[in-house]
């Protein structure tokens, strides 16, 4: 882009470099210009918004996808990775959001997959691996059993084994896409003091964070992507936060959040004492019509596993769940929904919608039945119910039996509500209702939520984005550690109130949230 | 019936970026009629069941005699009936490899029930497609409600069944079926050459076809095969869907058992040995995905049958059965490979890779 | 999202456990049942010897003693194949139809090319089955369909093959040389020879997945495919690899079959291979790949042959033993499930305790 990167002095030799990469899908560019130097003894921040193209331009440099054009030089060498097999053996280690591990095998046979030392006749030597692991574990300092295996570990243990893949490798460049999103803040700094050590050590590091307090604190450059090209590189010591952001969304952040006023009505949803044994316990709180509540606290606290146990996915082991003062029977999404429960979970993909059907199947997935006539039901009539609720949330699409897997995120998630609001609920409870989607749709969407509860529907919404939770609830309900630690007034909620009970001060004192003043002027905190 | 429209409800949205506040519309469908109704696989296999019928009708002495057609039904009247149900179970990702072994049983307890027992036949016939529905229900409560993965649960009850069956009769064998029942199965419809017994498929198939492609319920088993946790979140019930299928399919298979019966006369342990595989072959034929989620029942009928006409054009034509095996082989393994080789071909073959966002 | 590690095998549609009994009792048990070959090691052991007990010639008799050995050795070479190929997460279906196939072949051999060296004829069995295994892998792996579908197509064709080859043919005891069915008659310090082929089959293969890089990677395949490619592993080659072994073992089951029974009917092998998956999930075989071991699928295989001539001594008709091996697979699952179950459980108090 015609930006010119501040221009720090440079430390060290670049270990990777990146010019104008271009990546295409069919007809979707997902990578118009990837652009990015790291050096060789830093940790280089990539941020931008979830669509930006950091995934793609991440998995061009594992070797998972071949780019269209572009250079790509690592070590000073041009190179083209036709497989993850290739990059790993040149030196770049990766690690994902959700870490790939075998669970089935040993944790050491995770770490040596494929590249195990042999011994005589080409025998695995599987005394040498089990040293070699308890060593790399003993300088990260962990306490895993090194022959357990993968079955059963806990996010956090998962990437330890990962970095301790990348250190087995020797891996001089090392990835990680948003290692934290799943980590309690201890884990976090279990973390950095690992990166800063591989760092140390003169290897590069690429961290890819929505979490501005967390590239503060460990960074040294940033590099922002917008909509699939590069903006700009900068020295973390010489800009803000707000700078950054400015730079991610390219325009005004401040029409974000439009929340009006509600008259807020009678409780329609009523929980008391709910637990379930190792997920959460003694939760109680109401909703109430034309109200939104905001559930907080970090990724990992319960708070998707209350809403699941609320709307009878997952089961509970005590309390109870009222609906408009009736009890809703529990482990029966259906009984959920005739009580008037709506729920859009957090994995669109996955839980959301079935990505294969068509549109029409998945508005109507949740109202046929009362669609069909003598039990019989016509795609004539999922049709004809479908059209009018996807065009009321302006759902881009040729025609209704286009599956949703060619969808964009944000639409994805249009056909979802759109599917919710089918059922005319009283509640929607709705999980992370704008991550990974564009800026223009997560706009609609905070609109519409503020709309629905101007008209009476109750809303509980859970989000890991502070300043949406902050600008959308009326009140806030934090949880931590699968316990409420906090019920927050509109007034009270402050990024700090919050992210204090949401932490209880196991956050490390590094960590205090560093929150754009331009995302918390809005707020009205 | 109160479907609900947006129109009744209050909760309506602002139109946004000031437009002319009418919502937008869309068309139902983003292909013309006939691309839809031609370019599938359930066509597909219809045009070559067609062809072969036409190939063998002009070259294959005594094809179009009236005897074929009776026989080509008689004999594939079992795999007609269970082919139905296991269409819906392979549909939704599942799979019954204890069908045979279901006849069999039920077929071994219909003679056990009318010659030992005393029972009159229509009580004993009912009384083994009710043990037919336990077979699967208990096949469908380890799957749904325990969880267990249905290859290796089915291939369990497929031992378990034949071993009481045949455990049941040992050696013997037990015939003297009253003809009446026998000929309302095999007496030809009127002056037709179809056999009565097809009025029975054609009824179940009506029920099954609306079951599968026009019912709530069949939009949930399609769901489950997609994606089972989506489905779930919608308000399906996985667990009792899938034990209502392997139900169902233990129930057919006990009415397949019945027919046995009848048309040979005979209740033996060892009966339709190996038939849930030609089921399942001639599901997969007729367009259905092993990994659940598509399919249709017209293509499945017309993949039993083509398996059918084979067969039986290539007998008239002096050929054995090994060459009619080899046949099915090769069209099964190319119903699944061609379709890969012309997307592969166009580009189209899709990436699957994780974390794709 | 889940929070911890889990497999990615198809979900239960209501997979809510209720709370373990007690510790102790979980404890106590699940050590016994820790390592599931000594735990159906013990019941055929048991088996056996309630058998004896009954009639003491099922072990003491020296015919008893041959046929306890000698039997399972078909079927162990099968489980020992199918088992390479389940644990990469797939089935063959075909191994029936090929050992068919290489048992024709072995008397076809005999037949026509007179003084044709056995160890030749073996070997061309052997070849043989790599070759279907070969044709089996090579469209799983590089067609990325299912082997369900492809192997069930191809058992229709081997065995079609193999009945279009032998026609109306029959082969006998009087068409091969007395120097190969010998070979299932001789004995080694009371050792039947193929059995001792079988076990020492068994012991490569089991050094193999041990030991061999490329025999990690079948598990690691079996356990997350898409992780095995981001690992950079060579995903198809591998399973077509284990296609091949275990066309070349069902291959080489053939041939046994040949020396054994001295007959090749049109129905050898018919339904086999469903008792040799049979026995790789007694023996602990995951059915979703990823777990399991040769020696337990081996153990199955024996459990399961032994069975069936062990109950007419226990009383049961030998009309009920299909059953019993029904059961035995049945039982197998649930145990699976119930130790699956019990183990996350632990590793869930582990990570909050």
């Amino acid at each position: 882009m015609s930006d010119t990167p501040s221009t720090p002095s440079a430390p060290a030799t670049p270990v990777l470099e990146m010019a104008d990469v271009r990546k295409s899908f069919g007809p979707v560019a997902a990578l118009r210009s990837g652009t990015m130097t790291v050096e060789s003894g830093s940790i280089h921040a990539l941020v931008g918004e979830n669509g930006a193209g950091k995934s793609t331009l991440v998995k061009i440099v594992a070797g998972v996808h071949r780019r269209d054009g572009g250079t790509l030089r690592f070590e000073g060498a041009d190179v083209d990775f036709t497989s993850t097999a290739e990059s790993k053996g040149a030196g770049i280690a990766v690690i994902y959001q959700e870490p790939t591990l075998f669970p089935d095998l040993s944790v050491t046979e995770n770490i040596f997959m494929g590249r195990q030392p042999l011994g005589r006749g080409r025998r695995i030597d599987r005394a040498a691996m089990l040293k070699e692991t308890t060593e790399i574990f003993e300088r990260l300092g962990v306490d895993i059993d090194p022959r357990r295996p993968a079955l059963g570990l806990s996010i956090a243990d998962q990437q330890i084994i990962e970095i301790a893949k990348a250190i087995s490798l020797d891996a001089r460049l090392l990835i990680m896409d948003e290692p934290t999103a799943a980590l309690s803040g201890v884990e976090v700094e279990r973390l950095f003091a690992v990166a800063r050590s591989l760092r140390d050590e003169g290897r590069g590091l690429v961290f890819i964070s929505h979490r501005f307090e967390e590239v503060f604190a460990l960074c040294d450059r940033v590099t922002v992507m917008r909509d699939g090209a590069y903006v700009a590189t900068t020295d973390i010591a010489t800009t803000t936060p707000d700078a950054i952001v400015e730079m991610m969304v390219g325009r005004e952040v401040g029409e974000l959040f439009p929340k009006t006023v509600a008259t807020i009505g009678e409780p329609v949803l009523e929980v008391r004492g709910l637990r379930s044994a190792g997920t959460f316990r003694d939760i109680s709180f109401d909703v109430r019509a034309g109200e939104i509540v905001g559930l907080a606290g970090l990724v990992g606290a319960g708070r998707s596993e209350i809403a699941r146990a609320v709307f009878g996915v997952d089961a509970y082991d005590a309390g109870t769940v009222t609906m408009r003062g009736k009890k809703v029977r529990p482990r029966r999404p259906r009984a959920a929904i005739a009580a008037g429960m709506a729920f859009v979970p957090e994995d669109r993909r996955k839980q959301g919608l079935v990505v294969d059907a068509s549109v029409a199947r998945n508005v109507a997935s949740v109202i046929r039945r009362q669609l069909s006539s003598l039990g019989l039901l016509t795609g004539r009539a999922e049709n004809k119910a479908s059209g009018p609720w996807a065009g009321r949330l302006e759902v881009k699409t040729n025609a209704l039996d286009m599956a949703a897997t060619t969808m964009s995120g944000g639409n994805q998630q249009k056909v979802v509500i759109a599917k919710w609001l089918a059922t005319e609920p009283q509640l929607l409870i709705i999980d992370e209702p704008t991550r990974g989607i564009d800026v223009g749709t997560k706009a609609e969407v905070h609109r519409l939520l503020s709309d629905l509860a101007g008209q009476g529907l109750a809303i509980l919404m859970i989000s890991s984005e502070l300043p949406e939770v902050l600008g959308m609830a009326d009140r806030v309900l934090v949880v931590r550690e699968g316990q409420i630690t906090a019920e927050l007034d509109r007034t009270e909620a402050t990024p700090e109130s919050v992210m204090k009970a949401a932490t209880a001060g196991a956050v490390p004192t590094e960590l205090t949230p560093v929150l754009p003043d331009a995302l918390l002027k809005e707020v009205g905190a | 019936m109160s479907a609900s429209t947006p129109t009744k409800t209050p909760l309506t949205k602002r139109p946004a970026g000031g437009g002319d506040g009418s919502a937008r519309t869309y068309a139902s469908y983003a292909r013309p009629a006939w691309q839809r109704l031609l370019l599938t696989r359930e066509t597909a296999i219809i045009a070559l069941l067609v062809v072969v019928l036409v190939w063998a009708n002009v070259n294959v002495p005594n094809f179009d005699g009236p005897l074929t057609v009776y026989y080509l039904f008689l004999d594939l009247m079992p795999i007609l009936l269970i082919a139905l149900p296991m269409t819906l179970i392979i549909i939704t990702g599942e799979i019954d490899l204890s069908v045979a072994s279901t006849v069999a049983l039920t077929s071994a307890f219909t003679g056990v029930l009318f010659t030992d027992a005393g029972f009159s036949f229509p009580v004993a016939a009912l009384a083994a497609i009710a043990i037919g529905a336990v077979c699967g229900a208990f096949n469908g409560f380890l799957v749904g409600y325990v969880g267990l993965p249905s290859l290796a649960v089915t291939i369990g009850t497929l031992a378990l069944y034949r071993g009481i069956a045949v455990g049941l009769l040992g050696t013997e064998a037990k015939t003297g079926f009253p003809d009446e029942w026998a000929d309302r199965v095999t007496d030809r419809i009127g002056e037709t050459s179809y056999p009565q017994g097809l009025v029975v498929f054609l009824v179940l198939a009506v029920v099954f076809a609306l079951l599968l492609h026009f019912s709530s319920f069949g939009r949930g088993v399609f769901e489950i095969g997609l994606n089972d946790e989506a489905a779930r979140f919608s308000g399906v019930d996985v667990a009792r869907t899938k034990l209502v299928l392997f139900m169902l399919a233990g129930a057919v298979s006990g009415l397949a058992g019945v027919y046995y019966t009848l048309r040979f006369d005979l209740s033996r342990g060892d009966s339709a040995t190996g038939m849930e595989l030609q089921v399942i072959a001639a599901v997969l034929l007729g367009g259905v995905s092993i990994f659940g989620g598509r399919g249709a029942l017209h293509g499945v009928i017309a993949g039993v049958l083509l398996i059918g006409v084979i067969a039986s054009a290539m007998r008239l034509e002096g050929q054995t059965q090994n060459v009619t095996n080899i046949v099915t082989g090769v069209l099964l393994i190319a119903s699944v490979i061609i379709p890969r080789l012309l997307s592969w071909a166009s580009g189209r073959l899709p990436r699957r890779t994780r974390g794709d966002t | 999202m889940s929070a911890t590690l889990t497999k990615s095998a198809p979900t239960p549609g209501a997979g809510g456990g209720t709370p373990g009994r007690g510790a102790a009792v979980r404890g106590a048990l699940g050590g016994a049942l820790r390592s599931r070959e000594i735990a159906v090691a013990v019941v055929l052991l048991v088996v056996v010897a309630v058998a004896t007990v009954r009639n003491d010639s099922f072990l003491l008799s020296a015919d008893g003693w041959r046929d306890l050995l000698l039997t399972p050795s078909i079927l162990l070479l099968l489980a020992a194949g199918q088992m390479m190929v389940i644990v990469t997460r797939s089935v063959d279906l075909s191994v029936g139809s090929t050992m068919a196939l290489t048992a024709y072949l072995t008397g076809r051999l005999f037949i026509d090319v007179p003084g044709i060296p056995i160890i030749v004829v073996v070997l061309a069995g052997v070849a043989l089955g790599a070759v279907l295994g070969l044709v089996n892998g090579v469209l799983v792996a590089y067609g990325q369909v299912p082997a369900l579908v492809i192997t069930l197509g191809t058992m229709y064709v081997y065995r079609g093959i193999m009945l279009t080859w032998a026609g109306s043919d029959r082969i006998n005891a009087g068409d091969m040389p007395s120097g190969f069915l010998a070979l299932g008659t001789k004995q080694v310090l009371t050792i039947p020879l193929l059995t001792i082929v079988a076990v020492a089959v068994v012991a490569v293969v089991g050094y193999y997945l041990h030991t061999a890089r490329s025999g990690r990677e079948l598990y690691a395949i079996g356990s997350d495919p898409d992780a095995a490619k981001l690992y950079g592993l060579k995903v198809p080659t591998r399973v077509l690899t284990a296609f091949v072994l275990c066309g070349a073992l069902a291959g080489l089951a053939g041939v046994v079959h040949a020396a054994r029974y001295g007959t090749v009917s049109s129905g050898v092998g018919n339904g086999i291979e469903l008792q040799a998956v049979g026995a790789a999930v007694i023996g602990g075989v995951a059915i979703f790949g990823g777990s399991g071991t040769v020696w337990g699928a081996a153990i199955g295989a024996v459990l399961l042959v032994t069975i069936n001539r062990a109950l007419p001594i226990l009383g049961i008709p030998d009309f009920w033993q299909r059953a019993v091996v029904g059961a035995l697979i049945l039982g197998a699952v649930v145990l699976d499930r119930v130790l699956a179950l019990r183990q996350s459980r632990k590793y869930d108090e582990e990570r909050e305790g």
